[in-house]
């Protein structure tokens, strides 16, 4: 199977510049002709859903559960009562929901078929590992082609498997933990995750057992009309220690494409889960992802969330604070260029005394780009020494760029401690004229602005995604003035 | 008069096309302008759903608790001498008849200007009402309940103040409710001509301790250059459900600062709408909310900035005690190409009580980069080290509390430029926390 050479861009034959790549939105927009071994068809109905089941060869509580997600899924509306009606433009029946080559990932790089390899090589995977990943694994449309993890973790009784093998390998611990922090009933796109999921990442790190590298996923859509729907769990035993992170791309196509991802975290008393995404979709691609973790005693999550590309981003990642001292937290980037709308967020669901939150957005919007900031804060009766704090600060660039910001904020009883923040400003004038005095363009002033902007969050990032997220903002913001 | 087309009852409650034309026979005198928008506001209101659960501008409230029936559509009204803590009122409204009346100086008289009702105004300056009267969108989802409110207002104040003039003293109206289960419609409208200034007090105020049925509007227009401070005190019997719809409109370089103070009421929701429409325009919008018992405030406003180098500043206090609620939903708009706009909304909740509720959505919608917008929402109990400071000096947990929670409301008091109807408001609402 060789790549066909007519789909090949003309770039093809350059080398990747940097092996941290897989962020760079032109290193993306490449694809492959594929001879799926696997394919659910176009279109969604129950038979879609018993075919997945079937491929997987899956028990049969596990079907009953996805055909129920999808009952679920039919009777709920699209949630446009408070959302983008750009939604509407989702196409459900023109959606392929199952692709893929074969079932088991490979597990050493040699194995992986050529085209796929050289997909991911473009993106810098194996080098990364190479680098300083404890462990990776890659999903091409709906499974994963390439899952390794280091001996050296693995002996220290970590799990680290796709979603598939975690249920065949590991039912009962899956099975407890599953669906439980985000129900199939959560929202619409949660219901369909439910019913079609496929892939992404299950990963168990057992009692004390702290994770020194982190772990990496790496999401990529190849063909067109996909629906990719990963679904990851992460459970972090008691005291344990853990960062994910995953990357996403795919390639520029003229329909659109969804992606729903389910994301569920439980960190037991005392563990720390660090989630680090950086989205870098092509500019056709709905993605609405729920996100949720679980915070037990002492526990704390923290989601790092980068949103750049796509059409739409719906995505509001939320940890509910449930045993005592929890710590919740979201660090948020969004960047919207022409034609993009992120609408992106944070919820902090104070379940116990004494929980903290923490909530830091940015977003930018760049010519006619609309970024959101939606979020929700809720501390319920009777609970006290719960605090949050929440800051959004929005740059628009252009003059008619736009920027939204929607939270809600509960507070019950007088024990608790609530504030919320938020601006909207131009990047100084004074401050790109001070540049311009002293050589620079307007344009790679205007970037280093935006980059200051954003630099406190961005130095959270691991080294390399903060070094490639600087070069993106740079790309994004050529020709954005003038 | 034939009533318009009848609707289910489900949909009209108290308000049914018959009463609907028991109302219009009450108007004989005025002009049919009136009437036609009566009349298709009533189809509007027949016409529209109750609020939903799902609805996003009704998110946080009790939409269960809304209710249309068991109201007296018509009251009667029998003349009795209302009094107001803020003096003698030029108007007094009770069951949407008037039973005062107190002129404004004849010198004032002289300059033009005008404190009278719709229905004389109709009759006397017949274009400017037509001009200003229910003419201003509703745009935060109480569209049925302004609906309502159009159709069936009918009493109500009209205050204008010619060109360049400026009337020191307030304008006092008084809007009170009597009788178990009586429906109001208070309504004022405020037109202020180029360069004039005046102060205007809406007081709202049962005359029983029976369960009534408010829903009002006071609409302001500030004409270019002109001031106006407004003043709504709320203080209907705590059995009483209330809403209130108000809009402002600012033109080039006028100034309106409205301070809304809300007491009373079981259920009460204030809509609040300003219109930054000329370069130059300010609208200031303050808030002070008292919430005891179960008393729930739903309040929503919404600040829109239409022309450049326009300035909106929003304060809007609550104090929650036992088992109360309150709500804000605030929204700053700011269109493409309203540049140099400077937007603040702030909300701050303080909790007194360990079952009280507090929501707080504070939202921004901005199209323009060249603005300075910020909002702000904080909810939190009395500071324990202002408490302890005051503690250490000797004074009692309790009276401590007190000074400090009316330190909180004194930011907001102190905006205000007169100093009588600063004491006032102080006054009602210790009057209230005594209860």
């Amino acid at each position: 199977m060789k790549p066909s050479p007519d789909t090949l861009p003309a770039d093809e034959a350059t080398a990747v510049e940097n092996p941290v790549s897989g962020i760079d939105q032109s290193s993306g927009n490449f694809r492959y002709e594929m001879d799926y071994a696997f394919d659910a068809g176009t279109g969604l109905t129950e038979n879609t859903v018993r075919y997945i089941s079937e491929v997987k060869k899956e028990a049969s509580w596990l079907l009953d559960f996805r055909l129920n997600a999808l009952k679920t899924f039919h009777s709920k509306p699209l949630p446009t009562h408070w959302a983008t009606k750009d939604l509407e433009n989702i196409n459900f029946d023109k959606i392929r929901y199952y692709l893929s080559q074969g079932l088991k990932p490979k597990r050493t790089w040699e194995e992986v078929p050529d085209d796929i390899k050289k997909t991911f090589e473009r993106l810098g995977i194996p080098e990364q590992e190479r680098k300083f990943l404890a462990g990776v694994e890659a999903q091409f449309d709906s499974e994963a082609a390439y899952s390794n993890i280091k001996e050296i973790v693995s002996k220290q009784g970590v799990i680290f498997v796709n979603s598939t093998e975690g249920l065949r390998e590991h039912p009962e611990l899956f099975r407890k933990f599953f669906g439980k922090v985000i129900p199939t009933g959560d929202n619409k796109f949660s219901a369909l995750n439910s019913a079609v999921f496929s892939g992404g990442s299950f990963i168990y790190v057992p009692p004390g057992v702290k994770v020194a590298q982190p772990l990496q996923a790496y999401f990529r859509i190849n063909a067109e009309n996909f629906g990719q729907f990963e679904r990851t769990l992460i459970i972090a035993d008691e005291g344990s220690e853990v960062t994910y992170m995953e990357g996403c791309t795919a390639p520029k196509f003229s329909t659109s494409t969804l992606h729903s991802a389910v994301v569920e975290l439980v960190a037991l008393k005392g563990a720390k889960i660090q989630y680090i995404t950086v989205q870098n979709w092509s500019s056709n691609v709905f993605n609405l992802v729920t996100k949720r973790g679980v915070a037990h005693e002492m526990a704390e999550i923290k989601w790092i969330d980068c949103n750049i590309g796509s059409r739409l981003t719906m995505k509001y990642p939320g940890v509910v604070l449930k045993g005592r001292k929890a710590r919740g937290e979201v660090i948020s980037i969004a960047l919207a260029n022409d034609g993009q709308h992120q609408d992106t967020g944070a919820k902090m669901i104070h379940q116990a005394d004494e929980t903290t939150s923490n909530i830091v957005a940015k977003s930018i919007s760049v010519g006619q780009g609309r970024s959101t900031y939606r979020g929700q804060v809720h501390i319920p009766k009777h609970l006290k020494g719960c605090k949050n704090n929440t800051e959004c600060d929005a740059l628009l660039i252009n003059t008619n760029s736009r920027t939204d910001t929607y939270p809600a904020i509960t507070v019950k009883g007088d024990r608790n401690a609530v504030q919320h923040e938020a601006s909207v400003s131009k990047v100084n004038e004074e401050m790109i004229f001070y540049m311009q005095q002293r050589g620079l363009t307007e344009g790679q002033a205007m970037s280093l602005a935006v980059n200051g902007f954003i630099n406190d969050l961005a130095r959270q990032f691991p080294m390399e995604y903060s070094v490639e997220l600087k070069r993106l903002i740079d790309l994004e913001m050529e020709g954005s003035v003038g | 008069m034939s009533a318009p087309t009848s609707a289910p009852r489900s949909l009209t409650g108290s308000f049914p096309a018959e009463a609907f034309a028991q109302h219009l026979t009450s108007l004989a005198g005025a002009p049919a302008w009136w009437l036609d928008r009566q009349r298709a506001a009533y189809e509007t209101y027949a016409g529209l759903p109750m609020p939903r659960r799902t609805d996003e501008s009704w998110r946080f409230s009790n939409v269960v608790g809304l209710s249309l029936d068991g109201f007296t559509a018509n009251p009667a009204a029998s003349p009795t001498a209302l009094t107001s803590p803020f003096g003698t009122p030029h108007l007094a409204f009770l069951n949407n008849t008037v039973v005062n009346r107190n002129a404004v100086p004849a010198e004032l008289v002289r300059q033009g200007v005008v404190v009278t009702t719709l229905v004389e105004a109709a009759a006397q300056h017949p274009e400017l009402l037509r001009a200003h009267f229910m003419a201003q969108p509703q745009k935060l989802g109480s569209g049925k309940f302004a609906a309502l409110h159009s159709a069936f207002v009918g009493a109500g104040a009209f205050v204008y103040v010619p060109r360049g003039v400026e009337v020191k003293e307030p304008i006092l109206i008084t809007h009170a409710a009597a009788g178990a289960g009586s429906a109001v419609f208070p309504h004022t409208l405020v037109v202020l001509e180029e360069n004039a200034r005046a102060t205007v007090v809406d007081h709202f105020v049962s005359a029983d301790d029976a369960a009534h049925f408010a829903c009002g509007a006071n609409d302001l227009y500030a004409g270019h250059g002109s001031q106006l401070t407004y003043i709504g005190a709320q203080d209907w019997s705590r059995t009483s459900r209330s809403f209130q719809f108000n809009s402002t409109v600012v033109r080039r370089d006028a100034r309106v600062q409205s301070l809304n103070l809300h007491l009373g009421g079981r259920q009460a929701r204030h809509e609040s709408l300003s219109q930054l429409q000329a370069p130059g325009a300010f609208s200031e919008m303050l808030a002070l909310t008292v919430a005891d018992d179960t008393q729930e405030f739903d309040q929503r406003t919404l600040q829109i900035h239409q022309a450049p180098n326009t300035k909106s500043d929003l304060l809007y206090k609550n104090a929650l005690r036992d088992q109360s609620k309150t709500i804000f939903s605030g929204l700053i708009v700011v269109d493409p190409d309203a540049q140099k706009t400077d937007a603040y909304q702030s909300n701050r909740n303080l909790m007194l009580s360990d079952d009280a509720e507090a929501s707080s959505l504070p939202g921004l919608e901005i199209q323009a980069n060249d603005v300075r917008c910020t909002h702000g929402a904080t909810t939190s109990r009395i500071d324990p080290e202002q408490e302890f400071y005051l503690q250490a000096r000797g004074i009692s947990k309790a009276a401590a509390d007190e000074l400090l929670t009316f330190g909180f409301f004194e930011e907001v008091l102190n905006r205000l430029e007169s100093d009588p109807l600063h004491d006032v408001l102080r006054t009602l609402i210790q009057s209230q926390f005594k209860k």
